[in-house]
């Protein structure tokens, strides 16, 4: 198992910011809009600097987005920010008509999704926000896992025209992807090479899929690790190619079972190389109040249940071997 | 009203800020800027003005009901229902914590009673409070519905489509209140958004309206009974709350720095002597 580390823990909400600032330095075209939660959103560094290009519209998220879709025609590329439930739920006919169905560079950005938003309770955990957004012809889903990853992602989405849905977070989590790496949309990428079972982790919960990775190290298995940071686009070639090789699934995402990362991958996988799977997810349910590590262990998102999902699918599998025998 | 009575609500309000501020503490998140402003008015409807029963039933037929919008002030609503009886003081302790019925914003779905909806997600409790009006117009209920905003989500669509229809369809057993503190998240709302003259809006759109301070128990209580006075009248009516976001504690009076920031173990200290323990703590 290739080896990861870190040494210090950041909020990935606050890669967007350093993001956005970067993007904005980069292109004069990039401006930014909130909800009344730029403390949240790490947006002050990119209003310091471009006063001008920022517009706070107040608590009225469904006027930030057809503002946004207004702002793209003649040339602005707009980056929508307030949490993942109001950025899709509270919005969803907005986004639908007036910024993906018209094919509008809108970069909606969506902090504190899911569980890890903690004691705010359900009201504000969507974890229904992938399937919504990635229902949508022609959206790009993207769910990052650390600071740097979400730096990257925020300055690859500004670089890339149409719209995007970029989901991120609220702790702080380790930090252990590259700094200044290049962000490759639509683009999986290996964490850890395998041959016994693939492990796709997206988010909060490719951390939690490294943990597991070395548990199962010690015991022999030799799990593939692959990081879908896109769910749409999904890397169809990166996930066949894994499966052929292992036979077997498990899918980690911090959203529910029902219309995620593990969906995407199960339907690939249905019509071009059926494969046991296994879902580390929600499970058809809202969530609740407590801190996030409470209710990532409550909801079964962590590093234990991941090796245990492993487990039970290599049995399958193995079973399925058997039988073919 | 008599004064011993005034007395009497002052000294639960009391109460119910140390509730808030202790909620807020133990946990170390949640709202107590808004909770501590709203807390004399809601103090009001449900120990004086609201008649209502701490034996919990959803349709609250034949009772006056009511629908809190702005959801993060959970706190003062949680105090003020366990302090009617609708369940046991006690629990405030588990205010947000894993497994507990008080969520961070008041649900349903835990089966808490009192709650009659979701809400957190801003805008939408007064196209509640109305349907629920509405029905009990169909069921021939001559009861009350109040609800409650605050000022920074009137800047919601949702509201303004709903105080439309109220006007319209003469929705005038509703009495909704905005919680005018001049505050929200990122700062003064007439930085981030301003509301203008919201008694100007809210005759415009058809509403009788009025307004009072909103942290004088007096004037509160006198406020809502002029507005139940102004009911029935053929138009919905609206009481404005000139209220103080923090208010009973100094440090946190006047300023949106406290609109969801927890104190720490000193800042509780010295908000609870400032808050007379009346009904003894939970
Ligand atoms: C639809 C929606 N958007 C954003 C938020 C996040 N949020 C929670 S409270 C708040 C500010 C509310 O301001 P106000 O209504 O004036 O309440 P106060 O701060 O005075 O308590 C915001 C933006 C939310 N809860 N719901
Ligand atoms: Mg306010």
């Amino acid at each position: 198992m290739k080896k990861y580390t870190y040494s210090e823990k950041k909020d990935t909400r606050s890669g967007f910011g350093a993001g956005l600032l970067e993007a904005g330095r980069r292109n004069t075209d990039v401006v930014a809009l909130c909800a009344d939660l730029i403390g949240s959103l790490k947006m002050q560094d990119f209003i310091n600097a471009f006063p001008e290009r920022f517009f706070q519209v107040g608590i009225a998220e469904a006027n930030m987005i057809g503002m946004a879709a207004g702002l793209t025609i003649g040339g602005k590329i707009p980056f929508t920010g307030t949490f993942a439930n109001f950025s899709t739920g509270r919005v969803y006919d907005q986004i639908r008509q007036s910024v993906a169905y018209s094919g509008k560079n809108v970069k909606i950005c969506a902090s504190h999704a899911g569980l890890t938003l903690g004691e705010d309770g359900a009201t504000h955990q969507i974890l229904e926000d992938i399937g919504l957004m990635k229902m949508l012809p022609g959206m790009t889903v993207i769910n990052t896992c650390d600071f740097n990853q979400t730096k990257a992602a925020t300055i690859a989405v500004a670089e890339y025209d149409g719209p995007v849905y970029l989901r991120f977070g609220r702790p702080v989590v380790p930090v252990f992807t590259a700094p200044d790496q290049e962000f490759k949309i639509g683009k999986a990428w290996m964490v850890n090479e395998g041959i016994d079972v693939s492990i796709f982790a997206t988010g909060h919960l490719v951390w939690e899929a490294i943990l597991a990775g070395e548990k199962l190290a010690a015991e022999g298995i030799n799990a593939e690790i692959i990081n879908i940071h896109t769910i749409k686009p999904l890397d169809e070639e990166a996930v066949l190619r894994s499966v052929a090789k292992t036979g077997c699934v498990v899918t980690a995402e911090e959203h529910n079972r029902l219309g995620g990362l593990g969906d995407s991958i199960a339907q690939v996988l249905a019509s071009k190389l059926p494969s046991p799977q296994e879902y580390v997810a929600v499970n058809d349910s809202f969530g609740e109040s407590g801190t996030p590590e409470q209710l990532m262990k409550k909801y079964g998102l962590d590093s234990e249940n991941i090796v245990k999902a492993v487990k039970r699918v290599m049995q399958r599998a193995g079973s399925r071997k058997g039988v073919l025998l | 009203m008599n004064n011993s009575n005034v007395e009497l609500l002052k000294s639960l309000a009391s109460q119910v800020r140390r509730d808030i501020v202790r909620m807020v503490h133990s946990c170390q998140s949640g709202h107590p800027g808004g909770s501590l402003g709203c807390t004399d008015y809601l103090v009001a409807l449900y120990f004086s003005e609201m008649y209502h029963n701490p034996e919990f039933n959803m349709n609250g037929k034949e009772e006056d009901l009511f629908f809190l919008s702005n959801g993060h002030i959970s706190p003062v609503f949680y105090s003020i229902l366990a302090r009617s009886g609708y369940f046991e003081i006690s629990e405030l302790s588990t205010f947000r914590k894993l497994g507990s019925r008080l969520q961070g914003h008041p649900t349903t779905h835990e089966g808490l009673p009192g709650i009659r909806v979701a809400s957190g997600s801003l805008g939408q409790g007064l196209s509640v409070a109305i349907g629920a009006a509405l029905t009990k117009k169909l069921n021939g209920d001559d009861r009350w519905v109040f609800s409650l905003h605050g000022d920074g989500e009137l800047q919601e669509g949702q509201i303004w489509e709903a105080a439309m229809f109220a006007a319209h369809n003469k929705v005038d057993n509703l009495i909704a209140a905005v919680d005018v503190n001049g505050q929200q998240i990122d700062g003064p709302t007439e930085k981030v958004l301003s509301l203008g003259s919201l008694r100007e809006k809210w005759l415009a759109f058809g509403w009788d309206v009025l307004e009072t301070e909103g942290n004088d128990m007096e004037q509160v209580v006198g406020a809502i009974r002029e507005a139940k006075n102004r009911s029935n009248k053929g138009k919905p009516v609206m009481i404005l709350l000139r209220t103080s976001m923090g208010y009973g504690v100094d440090f946190m009076a006047g300023s949106h720095k406290w609109h969801g920031v927890a104190p720490n173990d000193e800042q509780l200290n010295a908000a609870l002597v400032q808050l007379e323990e009346t009904l003894g703590d939970y």
